[in-house]
């Protein structure tokens, strides 16, 4: 009866094909560790936010007078209310520390290399998006931080020359943010995580369904099939990977639950006290800081001033351009890049510390999307990588941890030791795009391991 | 083992220094607990009396707070609802905004949340930190909150207190000028009840949320062994 079903429904749809190509006959490496559980995870927070998001806007109103009031309506009346908003504020949260980890990853193991440059072009569309999705959601509450949050961020487009002070009005849709604003972030934060977001990773999947899973050794396993022509080193997605995501899955939710039911403001890390107090126009928090998935971008915003531009970006484009313009051998190619540089450096000496503050802020992300350019390795995984990657990845990670934090502080204040936040930012700064332009120049000279021909436990 | 919890979890709570307004006075530990009903009825007690003729909790209604509480509707209806008509209203301020306005020449904030936006300890602290200042306009002034705009309610409580400052400004200490009806140890626990109602005022639900996150817990601890022994079964045969 289910066979006649079934093969009824596979003469009208590929159901049958499809499920042995992304999952039952899909062979993905068997040496996958730790770090593999992320993506899945991230497909499960994703779910958890458009479900608890669905339930939180049958209750919330966006409108500046009921706003933050229905918040507290679907905290106290609504029946499970709390948890329903609990699992979205957590979920958020819980979203970027998955897709930080999952990014990881991809710089540990060189997952965004050749032949998978495309999968990690659409992860980083992936990323902007969810980066988008949170700024919007982060006004509904209509809270002080959600309202002053906006207002700084917006005001960001101000520093384009021209068009800035325009674009800037219409994306708010009033000269400050307001309930015409408010009631369109509700829109998009409808929009954009409903409709955008599982469509751009239902292509992210396509993608690497396409070229395969690579691995913690970054080979490919398709080079190496049995006479039966299936991966030596691969196993079916379904069942063995099911098994494993789905313990992985439980492990997720117990941090998941223990902060949503024992500490979901997290001291202030995933729902600020700044928060609580009503939106005030005639009242800014004492610091205006977003939340801390946005603090190292943020960091490196406040981090350009007139010195540092003097100082630290001018010595260092210098130096990036100089390289690039000896490693160039086209002499056509060497005429741009001198071009360029020199524009920059002029640059630099012409526009003002905020326009840099907002170019330096948007490199810090554009960089991520030409990373499986940047990288001349002849291999990709960091287990056969040598010392000079090693050193840059830890590096680069602890600027992003310390960038990360000191967003959450005042410039002027001594968070860590010896000196005020804002020169640790600067310095960490530099760090951090030192990882990415300088990347094609410490990868080539680094010296490499061989790569095995099989996978290793 | 669910005080432990609750304890622990209070502990674990100001991780991150995000202080929220007055910043440079030394707060004084206030210890929360909301399996303490008696405490809470006599904070809820305090609140409808005092703070209710100004400040509303707008987002709560009366019922709410008695179910949670243990405090009966009728009950409720006899002695708490005097800004208000029916046990399900929500809890708001006798006086109307506009003559606080006029009064305080700004309008007290709703407390539904404070304990959320401020911590505990700084409330705890504010409460007994008004001290006689005759510039101020009220007659009253805060050393954790300077020239707040409201006066000590609770003075007839807590007697006149004088601020004593050092030779630079900063505050030293407090001195009783002149005692009010309750010694300083039953003004600290009045305090001490206000503010655990203010903290359960601010998340009614918190400890449903403890009590359900610890069966939440041990369903994911057993689900995750299961998962755990079919991961290991399926994977018998990977090498």
């Amino acid at each position: 009866m289910l066979t006649n079903l079934l093969a009824w429904i596979d003469e009208r749809f590929p159901l049958t094909k499809v499920w042995n190509e992304h999952l039952a006959e899909y062979y993905t490496p068997k040496n996958f560790n730790f770090w593999y559980f992320f993506g899945s995870l991230a497909m499960l927070v994703l779910v958890i936010q458009i479900l608890s998001g669905l339930f939180l806007a049958m209750h919330y109103k966006p409108d500046t007078g009921l706003a933050f009031a229905s918040v507290e309506y679907i905290m106290r009346d609504v029946e499970w209310g709390w948890l329903i908003r609990y699992m979205h504020s957590t979920g958020s949260s819980a979203f970027f520390i998955v897709v930080y980890l999952h990014m990881f990853r991809g710089l540990l193991y060189g997952s965004y290399r050749g032949p998978r440059e495309l999968i990690w072009l659409i992860g980083m569309v992936i990323f902007v998006a969810l980066m988008a999705t949170a700024f919007l959601g982060y006004l509904l509450p209509w809270g002080n931080m959600s309202y002053w949050g906006a207002q700084v961020i917006i005001s960001l487009f101000d520093a384009i020359p021209f068009v800035g002070p325009s674009l800037a009005e219409w994306l708010r849709g009033d000269f400050v943010v307001s309930d015409a604003t408010l009631n369109r972030f509700f829109a998009l934060h409808f929009f954009i995580p409903v409709i955008i977001l599982p469509a751009l990773v239902f292509v992210h999947i396509v993608a690497l369904h396409k070229v395969g899973s690579s691995n913690p050794d970054g080979i490919e396993i398709k080079k190496k099939k049995g006479p039966d022509g299936k991966p030596l080193d691969g196993i079916p997605f379904h069942p063995y990977f099911t098994v494993k995501d789905i313990a992985g899955v439980a492990v997720f939710l117990m941090f998941f639950s223990a902060v949503l039911f024992f500490a979901p403001e997290l001291g202030g890390w995933f729902l600020e006290p700044d928060n609580f107090v009503p939106a005030n126009i005639l009242q800014t928090p004492t610091e205006i800081v977003p939340l801390w998935y946005f603090t190292p971008f943020y960091s490196i915003l406040r981090a350009v001033t007139t010195d540092m531009m003097r100082f630290g970006l001018l010595p260092f484009m210098a130096v990036v351009g100089g390289l690039a313009i000896y490693s160039v051998r086209d002499m056509m190619m060497r005429a741009v890049v001198a071009g360029a540089t020199a524009a920059i450096l002029l640059g630099l000496f012409m526009m003002e510390a905020k326009i840099w503050g907002v170019i330096m802020m948007g490199l810090s992300i554009v960089l991520f999307f030409l990373l499986p350019w940047l990288d001349r390795s002849p291999v990709k995984s960091i287990r056969y990588r040598g010392w000079m990657y090693k050193t840059a990845l830890t590096l680069f990670s602890v600027s992003f941890v310390i960038l990360g934090y000191l967003g959450t502080k005042s410039p002027e204040a001594i968070s860590l030791f010896l000196m005020k936040n804002v020169y640790w930012v600067q310095i960490f700064t530099i760090v951090y795009f030192a990882f990415f332009l300088f990347m094609p120049w410490y990868t080539t000279l680094d010296k490499t391991k061989p790569v095995p021909e099989r996978v290793t436990p | 083992m669910k005080k432990l919890l609750i304890l622990l979890s209070l502990a674990a709570m100001p991780v991150a220094g995000f202080a929220a307004g007055g910043e440079h006075a030394k707060l004084d530990a206030v210890k929360i607990d909301l399996s303490d009903k008696t405490s809470l009825q006599r904070g809820a007690r305090i609140f409808v009396n005092y703070c209710l003729s100004c400040h509303s909790a707008a987002y709560m209604r009366y019922n709410r707070m008695g179910k949670d509480l243990g405090i009966s509707e009728e009950l409720v209806k006899d002695n708490l609802l005097f800004a208000a008509d029916k046990v399900g209203d929500l809890m708001k301020a006798v006086m109307p905004a506009e003559e606080a306005k006029a009064a305080f020449s700004t309008v007290p904030p709703d407390l539904s949340v404070i304990a959320r936006a401020r911590k505990p300890a700084w409330l705890y602290t504010y409460m007994r930190s008004f001290y006689r200042d005759d510039k101020a306009p009220s007659g009253w002034n805060n050393t954790v909150f300077p020239h707040v705009a409201m006066p000590h309610v609770l003075y007839e409580w807590q007697g006149h207190q004088r601020a004593i400052f050092k030779q630079d400004g900063a505050f030293e200490r407090f001195e009783l000028v002149r005692p009010g009806s309750m010694s300083t140890e039953d003004y600290d626990k009045a305090m001490r009840d206000l503010i655990n109602f203010l903290v359960y005022l601010g998340e009614p639900a918190k400890l449903e949320r403890y009590q359900l996150g610890v069966w939440v817990l041990l369903f994911l601890a057993v689900f995750f062994v299961f998962a755990y022994l079919l991961k290991k079964e399926y994977w018998k045969d990977v090498h």
